[in-house]
C-alpha cells in the first residue's frame, strides 16, 4: 500500500478510467495545458490529446450543458468546475436538463461534475462554498463527498461508471492535507455506503468530508476522557446510507451531526428528520448539529475560523451531549 | 439541387401532418379533453419539416417546442404525440412529462425542456461527441427568437465555434418571445447579428417556404459534416397564434397577422407543387392520409390507459 495525497487519488481514479475506457473524457476550465487550477489534470492533455482533455471556454452551463449532450451520446464526460461555487451558473442544466431526464425519457445521462469545495483556505465568499445540499434536494443527482485519498479514489471510479449525473464534491483543503493508504491496484467503492470511521459506543458523529479528520481529532480527545465517540463517514451524500446511520444511533443513543455547509435546510436537517422518524424510541437525547451559521463564508481569518466547525468546537458539542 | 415529386409528397405529408395533428390538439384542449398547456407551432412548420428533412437518419435534432415537423420526420407517430397530449402511458414520456416536452434518442431526438435555449449547449455536446468519435453525423439546435436572450444560446453557440462543432443553429424568429416582440428581445434587428459575433456563417431565410429551409439546411448539415463547423440559420416566420392556447395574443396587431396568413407555409406549397406539375390525386392522397392517421391518433390516445399512480416513483435513476 502507497501512502498518497487526497489530490493524487483523484488525479490516479481520472487518469485509469480515461486509459481503460475512451468514452471517458475531460472539460472544463484551464484542465489542459495548464493542468487545472489545483493541477489534478497536470499531464493528461499530453497522454490523452486535446480531444479528450478539453479547455472551455469560460461558461459552466455551456459545457455542462455539452457534457450533457456527449452523455446522451453515450459518452462518459467528467466536468471540472474550477471551483464549486460557480456550480451556480450551470445550475440550470444540472437540476432541469441532466436531474429529470431519465425520470422523463428513461435515456441515462451517465456523467460526473467534480466540484471542488469548501473551506478554510481563506479564500471568501466566491471560492469556499459548500454546495452539496442544493442538488442532494434535486431528485436524479447522486451527490459524493469522500473524506479520504482512498475513498476519493474509489467513488470517483464508481462515479465515472454510474449511468446517472453524479456531483462529485471533491474538498479543496484535503487535497494536500488528507494522506492516507491506497492499494496499488484496481478497486471502486460502491456509491451510496457511509462507512464507520471509527467504532464508538457513547455518541454517534455523523459528518463528511474535511470534517472527519476534525471529528476523528475530536473523538480521540473524548476518548481520553473515557467517551467512545462512533464516527459515521456517510461518503455519498444522495443517496443517504439510512441504514447505517441508524444501526449506529440505535446503539448509543445520541447523535452530533456536523456539516461545514449552513445549518438551515443542510444535510444535517434531513439526517435528523431520519432519526426523529425511525429511532425516536432509541434516542437518550436531543439530536445536535454543529455546523457553519446561516452567513456567506467570510474571507479574514478570525471571521472564517469562528465559521467554520473544527475538532475543538465538535468536542465542545460532543461533551454538552455526553452530560445530556 | 433538384427535388423530386417522391420528396416534394414528403414534405407536403409532413407540413399537413404537422398542421393537422396540432390543429386537432388545439380543439381538444378547447374541449377539455387534454391535460395541461397546449403549443403549436402554426404557420412554422416548414421550419422543423424542412430542416428535418434535409437531415442523415442519424444525425441528432434537438427540437423547441415549435418543432412537431421533425419529430415526426425523425419518426415520432402521431398516436405517441397524442397519448403524450393526454398523459398515457403510451405517450413518449409514459405520463412523466406532457405536451411538446418529449424526445427519443433512439430516433435521434434530444428531449425538449422548458427553459429556452437549453437545448443548444446540449446539442453542441452530442456534435461534440460525433466529433471525438469520428461520426460523419450532426446535431442540429432549434429554438426560437426569445431563447436568444438567454445564456445558454451564447455559451452554445460559441463553444460549438471554438471546437468547430459539427452542428446547425435554426432559429424560428416567429417575431414574439410570448408577449414581448422582437424589439424588445435585441436592439439589432435580426437573431443571426447576434450570432455573427460567433465567427461562423450565419443566414437569413424565408422560414415559410419550405424548400428553402430545406436547400439551406442541406448546405449546412455538408459543411458541418465535412468538418468546416457550425451554421446558423435564422428562419423568418410569425407566430400565428398565442404562445400557448390559452393566450388570446391580442398584444399582436392584426395586420401583422393577415400579412402572414397571406404567407402561409402550406399554401405556398401547395401553389409550388401545381406549379411543378404534382398530379392534383397524388396531393388528395396525402391530405386522406393525414386525416386518417389524426383521428386513428386521436382514438389511440383515448383509448390509451393512464399510468397507475405508483408510476410516479419509478424512473428517477438509471441502473
Amino acid at each position: 500500500m502507497e501512502e498518497i495525497t487526497y489530490l493524487e487519488a483523484i488525479r490516479q481514479a481520472l487518469w485509469e478510467e480515461m486509459d481503460q475506457d475512451e468514452r471517458v473524457f475531460l472539460l472544463g476550465e484551464d484542465i489542459g495545458a495548464y493542468g487545472g487550477a489545483f493541477k489534478i489534470t497536470k499531464g493528461f492533455l499530453e497522454k490523452f490529446g486535446e480531444e479528450r482533455v478539453i479547455d472551455t471556454p469560460l461558461a459552466e452551463s455551456g459545457f455542462v450543458g455539452a457534457a450533457i449532450g456527449a452523455a446522451l451520446m453515450g459518452m462518459r464526460p467528467v466536468v471540472e468546475m474550477q471551483f464549486a461555487d460557480f456550480i451556480s451558473c450551470a445550475f440550470d442544466q444540472i437540476v432541469n436538463m441532466a436531474a429529470k431526464h431519465h425520470y422523463r425519457l428513461r435515456e441515462p445521462v451517465p456523467m460526473v461534475i467534480r466540484a471542488p469545495y469548501g473551506g478554510r483556505l481563506h479564500a471568501g465568499p466566491f471560492h469556499s462554498q459548500c454546495p452539496e445540499a442544493w442538488f442532494v434536494h434535486s431528485p436524479g443527482l447522486k451527490v459524493v463527498a469522500p473524506s479520504t485519498p482512498y475513498d476519493a479514489k474509489g467513488l470517483l471510479k464508481a462515479s465515472i461508471r454510474d449511468p446517472n449525473p453524479v456531483i462529485y464534491c471533491e474538498h479543496k483543503y484535503l487535497y494536500r492535507h488528507a494522506k492516507g493508504e491506497v492499494p496499488s491496484g484496481e478497486y471502486v467503492l460502491p456509491l451510496g455506503e457511509a462507512e464507520v470511521k471509527r467504532q464508538g459506543s457513547d455518541i454517534t458523529l455523523i459528518t463528511y468530508g474535511a470534517m472527519v479528520q476534525q471529528g476523528l481529532e475530536a473523538a480521540d480527545q473524548m476518548s481520553a476522557q473515557g467517551i467512545e465517540v462512533e464516527l459515521v463517514d456517510l461518503r455519498t451524500l444522495y443517496p443517504l446510507d439510512t441504514e447505517t446511520i441508524l444501526a449506529s444511533v440505535k446503539k448509543t443513543g445520541k447523535t452530533l451531526i456536523v456539516h461545514e455547509a449552513p445549518q438551515v435546510c443542510g444535510i444535517g436537517a434531513e439526517i435528523a428528520a431520519v432519526i426523529a422518524q425511525e429511532a425516536f424510541r432509541h434516542l437518550d437525547a436531543p439530536v445536535m448539529r454543529l455546523t457553519a451559521p446561516h452567513t456567506p463564508v467570510p474571507f479574514s481569518s478570525p471571521l472564517e475560523d469562528f465559521y467554520l466547525p473544527n475538532a475543538a468546537k465538535i468536542a465542545s458539542k460532543l461533551k454538552d451531549l455526553a452530560s445530556y | 439541387m433538384s427535388v423530386g415529386t417522391e420528396d416534394l409528397l414528403k414534405f407536403y405529408y409532413y407540413l399537413l401532418l404537422t398542421r393537422g395533428l396540432e390543429d386537432r390538439v388545439a380543439k381538444l384542449y378547447r374541449q377539455g379533453r387534454i391535460l395541461g398547456g397546449c403549443y403549436v407551432g402554426s404557420g412554422e412548420e416548414a421550419i422543423s419539416v424542412g430542416s428535418a428533412c434535409a437531415l442523415e437518419s442519424r444525425d441528432v435534432i434537438a427540437p423547441s417546442h415549435r418543432d412537431l415537423g421533425a419529430h415526426l420526420v425523425k419518426g415520432v407517430q402521431p398516436k405517441e404525440y397524442m397519448a403524450q397530449y393526454l398523459g398515457r402511458r403510451t405517450g413518449l414520456t409514459r405520463g412523466k412529462d406532457g405536451n411538446v416536452h418529449f424526445g427519443d434518442l433512439s430516433r435521434h431526438i434530444i428531449g425538449f425542456i422548458s427553459p429556452m435555449a437549453d437545448g443548444i449547449p446540449v446539442a453542441a455536446g452530442a456534435a461534440l461527441a460525433f466529433k471525438i468519435r469520428r461520426e460523419p453525423r450532426i446535431a442540429v439546435a432549434y429554438f426560437g427568437d426569445g431563447a436568444s436572450s438567454r445564456g445558454d444560446f451564447h455559451e452554445g453557440l460559441n463553444l460549438a465555434a471554438v471546437l468547430t462543432l459539427p452542428i446547425v443553429f435554426i432559429c424560428h424568429n416567429n417575431q414574439y418571445a410570448y408577449s414581448v416582440p422582437l424589439s424588445r428581445q435585441m436592439a439589432v434587428p435580426h437573431v443571426a447579428d447576434r450570432a455573427k459575433a460567433y465567427g461562423f456563417p450565419t443566414r437569413i431565410i424565408d422560414g415559410n417556404d419550405v424548400l428553402a429551409v430545406y436547400e439551406a439546411t442541406r448546405e449546412a448539415a455538408v459543411r458541418a459534416r465535412s468538418g468546416g463547423g457550425p451554421t446558423f440559420i435564422e428562419c423568418e416566420t410569425m407566430r400565428m397564434r398565442g404562445h400557448a392556447e390559452h393566450d388570446d395574443a391580442s398584444y399582436v396587431p392584426r395586420e401583422l397577422l393577415e400579412e402572414w396568413r397571406r404567407k402561409d407555409p402550406i399554401q405556398r406549397f401547395e401553389r409550388t407543387l401545381r406549379e411543378r406539375e404534382v398530379p392534383e390525386e397524388s396531393m388528395r392522397a396525402v391530405q386522406v392520409r393525414v386525416l386518417k392517421e389524426i383521428e386513428d391518433a386521436v382514438d389511440f390516445a383515448e383509448k390509451s390507459p393512464l399510468p397507475d399512480a405508483h408510476e410516479a416513483l419509478e424512473g428517477v435513476f438509471a441502473t
